[in-house]
């Protein structure tokens, strides 16, 4: 089990370099490790321009290995060279050192950007893996990081990495003695945060289209519940509803033309799908119980949801060309807010056994149920697009942060805000 | 048993015989004094009485959304007030505590706030002049984890 901390590291490397709300900021804290990670080291990168770089870019990559925890990166302060080349790694050293792979790199100025070529050598089998370029304008350093240490994560692991994607999430902080809401995006190791919009009501439910080009989301400034749809590089904005009672729980369907949502207009919670191109709504549920949180199935053939039907909120799935619904979770006297892994396979949820809410996966077809977390207060899941972590809300103290857990349960951090409340997290689908 | 309400009987009827013969014994100088020393005015405030605020919020238990006895009563005197009054809209704002999700407690919120407009609607009151509003566990009355911050926190606001 692995304790370290690398917040300082976060904290610093973002106070010199950043324009962005620095104050606004989350950092990253690992709390649990996997058993038996890869020991890989990033050796600091060869740079042929003049001046500091603004970023360390080998650093970072060696954050994100670290933050998944199948990784163990090794300290710069135990390599006992810094090799630019594949050609210059001494694999005894790095044998003796007990380092299975070695990435070496060199960043060069190019027309307003860089160039990053970078190598990936194996030790113990003697041979090097691959060489391979990124380029990024002048502010994508930590792009180019994120997106290196994407492919060096996928050529060990065989896992695709998501380090280069984004979270949107609710911040709540005080101001001047009354409750002030935003929604904020970072990248998904908590830097680069800034904020979308701001908001004197509550903002919630925040959730991504297919594309990343969009979020959805629920906003009392109205003075009721109302969803909205939000372009993040355009700040183009699409007031979608605003019926009486609830407009609640928006998310999209995995081609981005449907959003299904929560509308109470008939007298009680019921899903509604909305046909984004044609502006129809179609009632999916007809029930006097509560029918809340939606989301669908990667094939858009079906949704999950939250229902008290049966007397308690368990998880329901509902067969959209036939309107069959068949309940899916009978572990335990709460669960609600279900979220579909990308394969499909498995449900993540939030669940509550002797009184303690936490985050549980469940196999769709065996109906085994596993149990992630132990903190007490612990909500809003939302899956990584190659389905490998989460990341949650929960409570430190009385203060709300966000936290991050494997599937597999091995892996743990969490991501503490510098100020304020934070909570509702939605990992992005993948830019590409 | 009957012989004691028999005396008691014969006991109030000499009573009332001597009370009318004191009355009438001291009429005279009774109308003197009334004239020396006015009485003191009592001034019926009834009216103004029925603008004291009533307390504007009910508070549930976990996960339900049934009136608890108590909280019947004061709603009763809030349909008296809102028959009576013409003016305008009243919000019924449903609010939940921490536990649980954040969609599901905004509609338990509502479900609160709706059980709330019923019982106020079987007490008269006209459902055209109540609007139900959820904001679920999103705005507590009272911050923290203790059971007593979230029993402030289950709650319909009557505004």
């Amino acid at each position: 089990m692995m304790k370290k901390t690398v917040s300082l590291f976060f904290a610093t490397l973002v106070s010199c370099v950043l324009a962005v709300s620095a104050q606004a900021q989350l950092v990253v804290e690992i709390t649990e490790g996997n058993q038996d990670p890869t020991p890989v080291a990033v050796v600091p990168f060869d740079w042929s321009g003049s001046g500091v770089l603004a970023e360390d870019v080998s650093s970072i990559i060696s954050a994100d290995l670290r933050r998944s925890g199948l990784i163990a990166p090794v300290p710069r302060e135990d390599m006992l060279s810094f090799p630019k080349t594949p050609e210059e790694v001494s694999f005894r050293d790095w044998r003796m050192l007990g380092t299975e792979y070695v990435v070496t790199g060199r960043m060069q100025p190019q027309a307003n950007g860089y160039l990053l070529s970078f190598d990936l050598t194996n030790i113990f089998g003697q041979r090097k893996v691959f060489t391979k370029q990124v380029t990024g304008g002048a502010q994508q350093l930590r792009d180019i990081a994120h997106r290196a240490a994407d492919e060096i994560f996928e050529a060990i692991t065989g896992i695709r990495g998501a380090f280069g994607t984004q979270m949107v999430y609710v911040q709540e902080t005080q101001r001047g003695g009354q409750p002030s809401y935003a929604l904020m995006l970072s990248d998904i190791d908590g830097a680069r945060a800034r904020q979308i919009r701001r908001f004197s009501a509550p903002v919630m439910s925040p959730s991504w289209s297919p594309s990343g080009q969009e979020v959805a989301y629920v906003s009392f400034e109205t003075g009721r519940p109302a969803i909205f749809r939000e372009n993040l590089r355009t700040g183009a904005r699409q007031q979608l509803t605003n019926f009486k009672g609830l407009n609640s729980s928006p998310t999209w369907s995995p081609d981005g033309s449907k959003l299904a949502m929560v509308l109470s207009k008939d007298g009680n919670p019921e899903i509604y799908v909305l046909d984004l191109p044609t502006g129809r709504f179609t009632r999916m549920t007809r029930h006097f119980s509560i029918d809340t949180e939606p989301n669908w199935m990667p094939d858009g053939k079906s949704l999950v949801f939250t229902s008290d039907r049966g007397g308690k909120p368990q998880i329901y799935q509902l067969t959209l060309a036939t309107g069959q619904v068949d309940r899916l979770t009978f572990d335990g006297d709460y669960n609600a807010r279900p979220r579909v892994s990308p394969d499909g396979k498995t449900l993540v949820m939030v669940h509550r056994s002797r009184g303690v809410f936490t985050i549980a996966t469940m196999d769709i077809v065996s109906g085994r149920m596993r149990v992630l977390t132990e903190t007490r207060l612990d909500e809003s899941p939302s899956i990584a697009p190659n389905g490998a972590m989460l990341m949650y809300a929960t409570k430190r103290g009385s203060k709300g942060i966000l936290a991050a857990v494997s599937l597999d349960a091995g892996v743990k951090y969490s991501l503490p805000s510098q100020q304020g409340n934070v909570r509702e997290p939605a990992w992005s689908p993948y830019f590409d | 048993m009957f012989k004691s309400v028999k005396t008691g009987l014969g006991l109030a009827c000499v009573l009332a015989v001597m009370a009318g013969c004191s009355s009438t014994d001291t009429d005279d100088s009774a109308n003197q004094m009334v004239e020396q020393t006015p009485p003191p005015v009592v001034e019926d405030t009834t009216a103004t009485e029925t603008v004291v605020p009533l307390d504007n919020v009910v508070y549930f238990d976990f996960d339900q959304s049934l009136l608890k006895p108590s909280t019947r009563e004061l709603l009763i005197k809030h349909a008296d007030r809102m028959r009576a009054s013409t003016s305008g809209t009243v919000r019924l704002e449903g609010h939940a505590d921490e536990l649980g999700t954040r969609e599901y407690n905004l509609a338990l919120g509502e479900r609160r706030a709706n059980a709330v407009r019923d019982f106020l609607v079987l007490q008269g009151v006209n459902a055209g002049n109540l609007e139900v509003i959820s904001y679920g566990e999103e705005r507590p009355a009272s911050e923290g984890s203790s059971e007593s911050a979230r029993a402030m926190n289950r709650r319909v606001v009557i505004n």
